[in-house]
């Protein structure tokens, strides 16, 4: 809809519309936003899991994933795995993703070491923050980033 | 442990400017394997993380169970499939006498339950010939990739070699364009191989699935916006043909995990 | 939907007090419930949930999974051995069917 005086210039009012459609244009693209990490503590709280302390675990993720849908992840806490010393729960969650939990690994002092391995799906860019609840009632956390990209030719 | 970042990258750019460099017509063709991430590599390096391999599984299964008015299974005729299927998937497509035309292991697979088990053809995608054609080809594991395109196979060859340089849809590409002159290099945030076919059916992550080649072309053409082939078409046979002459002396990776 | 039996790697032999990784691997779509059909409508969840394995009848590892497990779903994971037995698996679906396999281990 240009100016009629001036088929090339752009009017007035097709400009703003253009600024707020590309405005609106960036606001659509994915982001982790405040709402999915609340989302995410809500459910690190609900496991019991505020205050957790931070070290001994091990979280293994690619840095670009191949593709989203398939993910792999390795999980390690260091614990020496006895009747009075163990790892009893590791909670996974998917801090961008449309819900945040992803699974609880329930390890036993059988296990002999709290490690397992899975693959998950990533909805976008986000955090992983794996929770590990000992035997003892303490809890601790870490977080790792997986960029996640839109394939190439037709995604 | 998070990979470090920078060593990341660098790993990436060593690969991505080796691939680049060492192209196909250098006379040495890369799997799809050596395009994928570590990650997706581990999934196809162990039989028992490899999803495809449970798609295999059912085809091994399918193979011992008997079928069609003949009420007889492939292994009837053709025993412990470890040994009479043993190579098969490195000489096909191969010329087909009753078709005067090249066949592939999938129309074969169809031919057999047909004449032989007097049984119905199963549809190209459907999860029965896809497990057949991921068992059989399983067989061949290990093995050179050595198709025969001399005699009756050779116009046929050429067909299929033309179509692989032919420019075709709305992009108006040509196959070469993106893996010969460009394999190697990202597509947005894709890495481009050599489309070798030495790995099919093949588990695509973006399937979440396995699938055979003739779907993977049906998507390729797709993404060009060209008008699609049917799976089995000779179009996509013959170029099949080319392809796997193309990448003779891989070794058959059948089932594998790609992106 | 799993149509295939599931794939388990045990070790046939472990030495007494050995740490032993084991992998599974089933067949499933693992639909999330957030797909769309070809008319708009929602497909309906249909995942496997829980995961359990046991030795010679005792759990010693187990998974709550979400759907944000992957499609056809790995699981890696370790177990000491002490004893010979029988390591059993069962993978619970949503529709309350219980996929099972299960392999021996010799200790000693």
């Amino acid at each position: 809809m240009s100016s009629k005086e001036n088929p090339r210039k752009i009017s007035r009012r097709h400009a703003i519309l253009l600024v707020g459609a590309a405005a609106a244009a960036a606001g659509m693209l994915p982001r982790v936003s405040l709402a999915d990490k609340e989302a995410t503590e809500a459910a690190v709280k609900a496991a019991g899991g505020d205050g957790a302390s931070s070290g001994g675990i091990t979280l293994d993720l690619p840095q670009i994933a191949e593709n989203g849908n398939t993910v792999p992840v390795g999980v390690e806490v260091e614990s020496p795995m006895t009747a009075d010393n163990y790892v009893k729960t590791v909670h996974l969650f998917a801090e961008g993703n449309p819900n945040p939990q992803v699974c609880a690994m329930h390890f036993t002092p059988a296990s002999g070491i709290a490690k397992a391995s899975t693959r998950i799906r990533l909805a976008k860019t986000q955090n992983i923050v794996a929770l590990a609840e000992m035997s003892d009632g303490s809890f601790r956390r870490e977080t790792v980033e997986v960029k996640v990209t839109i394939g190439g030719c037709g995604g | 442990m998070q990979k470090n970042t920078f060593t990341g990258l660098m790993a990436g750019a060593a690969v991505a400017a080796v691939f680049s460099i060492a192209a196909v017509a250098s006379g040495e063709p890369k799997s799809g394997y050596q395009f994928a991430e570590p990650e997706t590599r581990a999934m196809q390096d162990d039989d028992f993380s490899n999803p495809a391999m449970l798609v295999a599984d059912y085809g091994g299964d399918l193979w011992s169970t008997p079928d069609g008015e003949a009420n007889k299974s492939c292994e009837d005729c053709h025993g412990d499939a470890a040994v009479s299927m043993k190579g098969v998937k490195t000489r096909y497509p191969t010329y087909y006498q009753p078709w005067g035309k090249m066949i592939n292991l999938e129309l074969r697979i169809n031919e057999c339950r047909k004449n032989n088990q007097k049984a119905k053809a199963w549809k190209y995608e459907s999860k029965e010939m896809i497990g057949m054609a991921s068992y059989v080809g399983y067989q061949s594991r290990g093995m050179s990739m050595a198709v025969d395109i001399g005699g009756k196979a050779t116009p046929f060859f050429k067909k299929g070699k033309e179509f692989f340089y032919e420019r075709r849809g709305q992009m108006d590409m040509a196959c070469s364009h993106c893996h010969e002159d460009n394999a190697g290099n990202m597509i947005r945030a894709n890495l481009l191989s050599e489309a070798q076919v030495n790995g099919f059916p093949t588990y695509r992550l973006k399937w979440s699935g396995v699938g055979t080649l003739h779907r993977r072309f049906k998507g390729c053409n797709d993404n060009i916006r060209a008008e699609p082939f049917k799976r089995g078409s000779d179009e996509y046979v013959n170029l099949e043909l080319y392809l796997a002459w193309r990448g003779r002396g891989l070794t058959v990776e059948t089932p594998s995990v790609r992106n | 939907m799993a149509s295939a039996k599931p794939r388990v790697k045990v070790p046939k032999t472990a030495a007494s007090g050995e740490i032993i990784e084991i992998k599974s691997l089933i067949s499933h779509t693992m639909e999330s419930g957030q797909r769309k059909d070809k008319e708009g409508k929602l497909i309906p969840r249909k995942i496997i949930n829980k995961f359990v394995v046991t030795f010679n009848g005792k759990e010693f590892f187990s998974c709550d999974w979400a759907p944000a497990v992957a499609a056809n779903p790995y699981m890696a994971f370790h177990m000491r051995a002490t004893e010979s037995g029988t390591m059993e698996f069962a993978w619970t679906d949503d529709d309350g069917t219980v996929y099972t396999d299960k392999k021996d281990l010799k200790v000693g």
